[in-house]
């Protein structure tokens, strides 16, 4: 049988219906190794031991008691810190909200929960999600396990991380600029932003409402097929949930043809700023997209070079309005309640201890863009911005099924070198932004390694809104021919962490 | 000339309720002065006859039946409150002596 930790969901899900394997045993093999590597990774903020353990004996129980069952049922999973778990701590990666117990649970949970899918803990992120390293994590910095002296990528690179590092085969994401798509390509993951308003909000603590979309990270495309399949589909509770059947995206993983898909490289993500061995991957991956029968073209998208400041005005406007809730009144820290001190000076000493520099950062530049005197200027103008952005992926989807482009400009850099330059830090999210203003499909599919350092390289497609299956599509025709090629996954080239006890 | 000054910035924190430090504040001033310059290449773009888009799809308002559904109780509203008293949320003095 092996290593229940190496696996795959799905084979997972066959060890368990064969009866090779039962949920219990799978679950505390991927607790023990996260009590073996985790203090070097420290992907987990929160390790739920008895809850996962009781919901993976209900599910054997389930199974036992010839219950109908689906595909995930009994697997683990890691969950981003910024999703509501009822009863499990949930901060965000701040001080504001530490030790903070949520009394519901988030959609996506929920569904997970009825899927059967046992939630193994909390990931580490950057503070409320703001951040491409999870260096603003309040909680310690997670490690690539690629190469621990560098960063996860962010926010979601805890989640990430603990795919990478065996600590659970499947994760949840949230993507508001390309954190579930950026962590992925700089772990060698796969990473998935569905469609804006394709997975539900609802308990999903807020940075910009018009961009957060939670998605399924995995080491596999089926896999994460799998897990989007669980999580999507309209919600009541988010306003702004589309009300139409799911994609069919384990379908569309499963089938993994290419052939005469219509490809478009996007001509402005690449070039100047974009490191060498990035460039060659990527270009590589497009070649064998070519053999496999895709019909591939350059286009051009002009508007996408502001993409990234009109994201940084559109952002932070938003969260500064959505982070006035940690206002220390009705749950969170409260600082300086020494029964002189107003209310509004309690709230302002809590928000100067509970917020860290990138979160009060971007408060300020939000509050700033929204005052009177600067509002048609930033916001109103990034919002025309935005229009333009929407109509560049339009005219493109004209011409082609799907966009294509790196992730990321470079790969995973070293703990601290970006951490007191605020704009090195932005560009990160260059490629991957656009699809967050526009609200289509996106994901990180693994393509390689970059010669210059040994890291992974991500290749990023874009789809148009609620096709999400082409994604798949792609990404599993891509895996397949690279495993072939590489006698594996990518992930088997990751060097073996140290294992303490 | 800085695009945005130490006057300002302070300005934002009082209106963005946070308490800086005098450090933070020579810290964060030449930042948000860059990333204002950064920020302000969307002037570049004509837009003039562009609709802005607040949202990715089109949305319309979306109502419900007023029916009663189960919702959190006392107790557990009260869960994370950093004080409460005879059900309620404890809070400190809202209006100024003098």
């Amino acid at each position: 049988m092996g290593d229940l930790t190496r696996k795959t969901a799905v084979e997972l899900s066959e060890l368990m219906t064969s009866g090779e394997a039962s949920s219990v045993e799978i679950t505390q093999a991927h607790l023990d190794r996260i009590g073996a590597v985790d203090g070097a990774v420290h992907a987990f903020l929160h390790v739920d031991t008895e809850g996962a353990l009781a919901q993976a004996a209900a599910v054997d129980k389930k199974r036992a008691a010839g219950e109908k069952l689906g595909p995930l049922a009994g697997v683990p999973l890691a969950l981003k810190d910024v999703l509501t778990q009822d009863g499990v701590p949930t901060t965000a990666g701040s001080k504001m909200l530490e030790g903070w117990k949520p009394p519901y649970d988030a959609t996506v949970v929920q569904r997970l929960k009825a899927a059967g899918v046992v939630i193994l803990g909390k990931t580490n992120m950057d503070e409320f999600a703001m951040g491409s390293s999870t260096e603003n994590s309040a909680y310690g910095t997670t490690h690539n396990p690629w190469d621990l002296n560098r960063i996860p990528g962010g926010s979601g690179g805890g989640s990430s991380a603990a795919l990478a590092a065996y600590e659970a085969p499947l994760a949840i994401g949230t993507d508001t600029g390309g954190s579930i798509r950026q962590p992925g390509a700089f772990t060698g993951t796969v990473g998935v932003k569905p469609t804006y308003g394709g997975t539900s909000r609802y308990g999903l603590i807020a940075l910009a409402s018009s961009l957060d979309t939670p998605g399924p990270c995995a080491r596999t495309t089926l896999d994460a097929a799998l897990l989007h399949e669980v999580i999507a589909g309209h919600d009541k509770m988010d306003s702004t949930s589309i009300n139409q059947p799911v994609p069919a995206v384990v379908d569309a993983a499963r089938r993994a043809d290419v052939a005469g898909l219509r490809i478009g490289v996007v001509k402005e993500l690449g070039g100047e700023g974009y490191q060498p061995g990035v460039e060659a991957r990527f270009h590589e991956a497009v070649e064998l997209l070519t053999k496999l029968g895709a019909e591939v073209v350059e286009v051009s998208c002009p508007h996408f070079q502001y993409a990234l400041p009109a994201y940084y005005l559109i952002l932070p406007s938003e969260a500064s309005s959505n982070l006035a809730k940690f206002d220390a009144m009705r749950y969170g820290l409260r600082v300086g309640d020494d029964g002189e001190n107003s209310a509004e000076r309690v709230m302002n000493l809590t928000r100067e201890a509970g917020f860290g520099a990138e979160v009060k950062r971007r408060i300020m530049l939000g509050t700033h863009a929204l005052s009177s005197g600067y509002y048609d200027a930033y916001y109103g103008q990034a919002q025309k911005v935005r229009t333009l952005i929407a109509r560049d992926f339009e005219k493109a989807y004209e011409q082609v099924d799907v966009l294509v482009s790196p992730a990321t400009p470079t790969t995973a850099f070293a703990i601290g070198d970006r951490v007191n330059d605020p704009i090195a830090m932005y560009k990160n999210d260059l490629c991957t932004i656009p699809s967050n203003l526009a609200g289509n499909a996106a994901a990180s599919f693994p393509c390689g390694l970059a010669d210059e350092d040994g890291m992974p390289v991500g290749f990023h497609v874009m789809a148009p809104v609620m096709r999400d299956e082409l994604l798949y599509q792609v990404g599993g025709a891509l895996e397949a021919a690279l495993a072939d090629q590489w006698g594996g996954v990518l992930m088997s080239k990751a060097p073996e962490l140290e294992v303490t006890r | 000339m800085p695009s945005i000054t130490r006057e300002e910035v302070a300005h934002l924190a009082r209106l963005a309720r946070i308490e800086l430090s005098d450090d933070e504040l020579d810290h964060l001033a030449p930042q948000l002065d860059q990333i204002i310059a950064l920020v302000g290449q969307v002037s570049e773009v004509a837009a003039d006859d562009i609709p802005p888009t607040s949202h990715a799809l089109p949305i319309t308002n979306v109502m419900r039946e007023d029916v009663n559904v189960p919702c959190l109780t006392p107790e557990q509203a009260l869960s994370g409150a950093p004080a409460a008293e005879d059900q309620r949320f404890r809070v400190p003095r809202i209006l100024e002596e003098d």
